[in-house]
């Protein structure tokens, strides 16, 4: 009778126990939690798509599938920071634990739809060129130096591959403005200034055509 | 003599004939819309504004009534019926007559949940994994492309339709319905205030 009752006590403790990890689960914001995390996923994955493919909105949002987890953690870090300014982003940052901010580019680093596509085709030759050749008339390096001949990127170097058209085009066009802000010498996104600088408008559509339909 | 009269009515079928094509909208029953979205398409009661909202999503709209995609009460009620015989032509022109007409504000929003609205707007509830409204539907919620205008609708209008997501109606409208199960009733209702100012 005694051992019965021990059990049952026993079993009320770890049930109680159970119920309150759950509660605090469910409060737990930050997303380190599974049901946490799974939440902050699908909030990720309604603005940059259910497969991380990117969203064509006001503001096109960027693709994720498939980008490097270290440059994912290093754009977090700089929307924080204040290196980058995005105000939208800074307010989705700054909520971010570390655990679920790494868990969550592994996710996406898994990811590979089909890119979105839609860069004006006619670009596409002269991206190409710029992509694996650069332009040494105007000190431009060639793209594929970095981010690799398939534009998958390495570390903190982004892979390009399926990108966005508007995206990129946007990022190039205003490199200084956004990226590598406060000068600050960590901040390895000031590598783009000068080649950002010596591209035409022209030239930088033609790469962000080419890149958008890359696999 | 009766000749002479005839010529001026034959001069008046022939100006009218090649009078139409040159204003396309006249070969559009844009009447059969206004009845209920008001004369100027400003929008009266449960008819929503419609003057100045982004073409594409005029169009994408009436062909969603047409298909049933879009089936919530007023839907079912009015634009079922209403869509039921468009032509795909037809819908492009009410499309783009409408998406011409100028907009003003319905401003009838709860004016002390403006600024709640609007921060909600902006920057989202990050928190509470609520997204930003602004990265789709612009600064000045103009819309973009197939992506509505928001700014200056009816309350009433803008604080159903958020609600009626909830409620599983037009589920096919991603990513709406996983964005708006985020919203809480005071969210919803300040959103709505402050959209309704936006001019």
């Amino acid at each position: 009778m005694k051992i019965v009752g021990l059990r049952l006590a026993t079993t009320a403790v770890f049930a109680l126990a159970f119920a309150l990890a759950v509660k605090a689960a469910d409060r737990d914001e930050g997303g380190d939690s599974a049901h946490g995390f799974q939440a902050k996923l699908e909030y990720c994955k309604t603005c940059h798509g259910l497969s991380g493919e990117g969203y064509r909105g006001y503001f096109p949002m960027p693709r994720l599938a498939g980008q490097q987890p270290k440059y994912i953690e290093n754009q977090l870090r700089a929307f924080i920071e204040r290196r980058r300014v995005n105000p939208v982003m800074f307010n989705v940052a700054h909520v971010l634990s570390p655990a679920t901010l790494a868990a969550l580019s592994e996710h996406f680093r898994n990811l590979n739809p089909e890119p979105i596509g839609g860069g004006p085709r006619d670009h596409i030759a002269l991206g190409k060129t710029i992509f694996e050749q650069g332009l040494p008339e105007s000190n431009v390096p060639a793209c594929s130096a970095c981010h690799g001949p398939e534009a998958k990127g390495h570390e903190e170097i982004p892979r390009l591959a399926g990108q966005l058209f508007p995206y990129t085009l946007k990022a190039l066009s205003y490199w200084g403005k956004e990226r590598g802000v406060g000068g600050s010498r960590d901040d390895t996104s000031a590598i783009m200034v000068p080649t950002t600088h010596n591209l035409t408008h022209e030239q930088m559509s033609a790469i962000a055509a080419y890149l958008s339909y890359m696999k | 003599m009766k000749r002479i009269t005839s010529k001026p009515a034959v001069l008046a079928i022939i100006m009218a004939c090649v009078a139409s094509p040159l204003s396309a909208q006249e070969s559009l029953p844009i009447r059969n819309c206004t009845w209920c979205h008001g004369s100027s398409a400003q929008g009266y009661t449960s008819a929503p504004r419609i003057a100045g909202q982004t073409h594409r999503y005029i169009e994408n709209s009436l062909l969603s009534f047409k298909s049933h995609a879009r089936d919530n009460p007023a839907s079912k009620q009015y634009m079922w019926g209403a869509a039921a015989n468009l032509s795909g032509e037809t819908a492009r022109g009410f499309a783009v007559y409408f998406s011409e007409l100028p907009a003003s504000p319905a401003n009838d929003g709860d004016e002390a949940l403006a600024s709640e609205g609007k921060s909600i707007y902006v920057e989202g509830r990050p928190a509470s994994n609520v997204v930003s409204c602004i990265v789709c539907h612009g600064p000045n919620a103009e819309g973009f492309e197939g992506i509505p205008r928001l700014g200056g609708m009816g309350h009433d209008y803008l604080k159903r339709r958020l609600e009626q997501w909830n409620e599983g109606y037009h589920a096919a409208a991603e990513p709406m319905p996983r964005i708006a199960k985020r919203l809480s009733a005071n969210e919803i209702e300040a959103l709505a205030s402050y959209l309704s100012f936006v001019r």
